[in-house]
């Protein structure tokens, strides 16, 4: 069996198995396995309202995938990816907020700041791995605790002591009239456009240019880049600036596009850490994440279906995501089954 | 002027101590854990666990039980989360596993699994209140100290005594048995000790369950005495404040338990601190962050240097070099 039949293989078992488990879940707590996943598949699509929410709730998971995707590929793992995303919802939403500016000036400029503050939130674990080798994973995690209790004191001090701000302008909006006519008035905008954009620059980035080359030589062996002449704390501290300006572009989603505010939160979106989902079942790769994002956003938001229509709680689906991320992260041992059976087969004949 | 700064300790030393019990049992799973050399970021779903189970053994038997229901409910919730560690031994270290995703799998299917049975069993998204909850306890003649027996020794909750014996049994543990030192070694150079003889799949195996286990134990204890229920947000990210800890307290129990005793009085701060003087000036987002920003400093340097384990992730394979 080739190895890129292999990749393709594991994570599609994986979620095969997800889906089982998640069944298996349904029969022993005395629920319909066939009435709950009948349920998700009609909360997915519906009709054209729910295909429109679903394509909307895809939008942000790509983005988060595509910044955990792409600081794998250096070589990094960017678990900050939900609190670059809550600092990037808070800075489009300011702006939104503070500013009434021409719409070709307010929306770009919007958009930037939430880019540029999960840049800054990324620069931080960045630099400290480059200076200091302190390893990202723990930076990042208290990071989305700072950026939480950072941003509610923000959201608290320019709402006026309130729990939400206010909407933001019109001209900062990315609600599209187009996309809400074709989808019976789902809350789908532009943002899909911008974030199947953000694919196409990951793939330009990591194949096209030197950066690239030289973000995934450090990610294989960053001994032997440095060896080859490279800046690698340079290359560091780019890619989490970079994995944290897509992450903050997720934010911009929910901010400029899908609740056109910013509310103070008891807890995390839980979209940051469905990124990493995201980018495992897409290998990493930016046409991965598309795939990745697809399936769990439109597990995550046909979920909200399931209640109502099969009194089943929505956390089966949080369940079946979870069992994925496990099946994916022991793809070794996926792997080992698929080459002894490969093997078998062989002896057979 | 002093007679309001020993007032003010009055209310916050107890409370920091009470905060910090849960902190310094998962903390010190955390250091098992990452000893042996298998990073443990499940920590927040193995005590999500273990506070789902105490509080659902608590309501189901209090009536059963009576006073020992709390205690019972700690072993429930142990034997919960170790199980549920196991998930994670077997895929960091059979699987060979990111032990970091594996982490956040096991977070995710914790919180989720919880939830699921909540609704499924009330019917709605949290639990009711238990009725039986842990006690607080003066110790005898050591509460008539004057000042340091109101301090310490007062009408304390009987799980922070419990929690710094944990602490000091696994400094013992760790620091002055054989088994200490073979953990401390398979964590370190797993291949040297795989030479002397030891059995680095076994030893981490170990580890990770006693993690699990100690993680089950401080989310029940934080289930049966701060929150008393559980919902979605009952833990929210204690879990991670216990890594922390781990982190800042140098992966050595004593500092561990340091640490959580520290962060206990950060948390307790921010939270009765706009009810006392001087404190309420300071705003109370600095004091949600303060552990977090301590712990980056710490691993920068800027507070002595922080060095982890050095196979501290790596899954272990035979043979390799």
């Amino acid at each position: 069996m080739s190895n890129r039949v292999t990749n393709i293989l594991v994570p599609l078992i994986s979620v095969i198995l997800g889906l089982l488990v998640g069944a298996v879940i349904m029969l022993i707590s005395g629920y319909n396995p066939i009435t709950g996943y009948t349920a998700l598949w009609n909360g997915i699509f519906g009709d054209l309202y729910t295909i429109g929410e679903t394509l909307r709730q895809i939008t942000p998971y790509i983005l988060a995938g595509l910044a955990v995707a792409f600081a794998f590929r250096a070589g990094l793992f960017n678990i900050g990816v939900e609190g670059q995303l809550i600092v990037g919802w808070f800075a489009a939403a300011y702006v939104g907020i503070a500013v009434e500016l021409p719409k070709i000036i307010h929306l770009p400029l919007a958009i930037l700041a939430a880019a540029a503050a999960g840049a800054l939130w990324g620069f931080v674990p960045g630099l400290l791995k480059a200076k200091f080798h302190v390893h990202e994973v723990i930076v990042t995690i208290m990071m989305n605790y700072i950026a939480l209790h950072v941003t509610n004191a923000l959201i608290k001090t320019v709402s006026g002591g309130g729990d939400r701000t206010e909407k933001i302008f019109t001209s900062a909006s990315l609600r599209s009239e187009f996309f809400q006519n074709l989808t019976e008035f789902s809350r789908l905008h532009y943002g899909l456009l911008i974030a199947l954009a953000m694919v196409g620059v990951m793939w330009i980035i990591l194949e096209k240019t030197t950066l690239g080359y030289e973000l995934k030589a450090v990610g294989f062996n960053h001994n032997a880049s440095k060896y080859a002449g490279m800046n690698v704390n340079r290359n560091i501290i780019l890619a989490m600036v970079i994995s944290g300006a897509f992450a903050g572009l997720a934010g911009a989603m929910e901010a400029l596009g899908t609740f056109e505010y910013v509310s103070s939160k008891g807890g995390f979106t839980g979209i940051g850490f469905d990124g990493i989902a995201v980018a495992l079942l897409g290998m990493n790769t930016p046409l991965g994440v598309i795939f990745g994002a697809t399936l769990f956003g439109s597990l995550k938001y046909g979920a909200l279906n399931m209640p109502s229509e099969a009194k089943i709680p929505l956390e089966i689906v949080e369940i079946v995501i979870a069992v994925i991320i496990f099946f994916v992260a022991s793809g070794y041992i996926i792997r080992l089954l698929l080459l002894r059976a490969a093997n078998k087969k062989k002896e057979a004949k | 002027m002093i007679s309001d700064i020993i007032n003010i300790l009055y209310f916050i030393v107890p409370s920091a101590i009470f905060y910090a019990a849960p902190l310094i049992l998962v903390a010190i799973g955390g250091v098992f854990s990452e000893r042996s050399g298998v990073v443990n970021i499940g920590l927040e779903g193995l005590m999500v666990i273990g506070a789902f189970t105490g509080i659902l053994f608590n309501l189901f038997y209090a009536d059963t039980f009576g006073d020992a229901t709390p205690w019972l409910a700690l072993i429930a919730a142990m034997v919960a989360a170790l199980l549920l560690s196991l998930l994670h031994a077997v895929a960091s270290i059979s699987f060979r596993a990111d032990q970091v995703v594996s982490g956040v799998a096991i977070n995710l299917l914790a919180i989720a699994l919880s939830l699921y049975l909540v609704k499924k069993i009330f019917g709605k998204g949290q639990t009711d209140f238990i009725t039986e909850r842990f006690g607080r306890y003066s110790v005898p003649v050591l509460s008539d100290i004057p000042f340091i027996g109101d301090l310490f020794f007062k009408s304390v909750y009987n799980t922070s005594y419990f929690a710094i014996a944990v602490a000091i049994i696994a400094w013992f543990v760790i620091y002055k048995t054989p088994f200490g030192l073979r953990l401390r070694a398979v964590g370190e150079h797993p291949m040297a000790a795989d030479t002397m003889g030891i059995n680095v799949t076994k030893m981490r195996y170990i580890a990770v369950m006693i993690s699990g286990g100690l993680a089950g134990i401080g989310g029940a204890i934080y289930a049966q005495t701060i929150s008393n229920d559980f919902g979605h947000a009952t833990i929210n990210g204690q879990g991670f404040m216990a890594l922390a800890a781990m982190i800042f307290g140098k992966w050595h129990p004593i500092g561990a338990l340091g640490a959580a005793l520290f962060f206990g009085l950060a948390q307790s701060l921010s939270i009765v601190g706009p009810s006392l003087d001087y404190i309420k000036e300071i705003p109370s987002v600095f004091l949600l962050i303060l552990p977090y920003v301590l712990t980056i400093l710490a691993l920068a340097g800027f507070i002595g240097k922080a060095n982890a384990p050095k196979a501290n992730g790596k899954p272990y394979i035979k043979g390799e070099r």
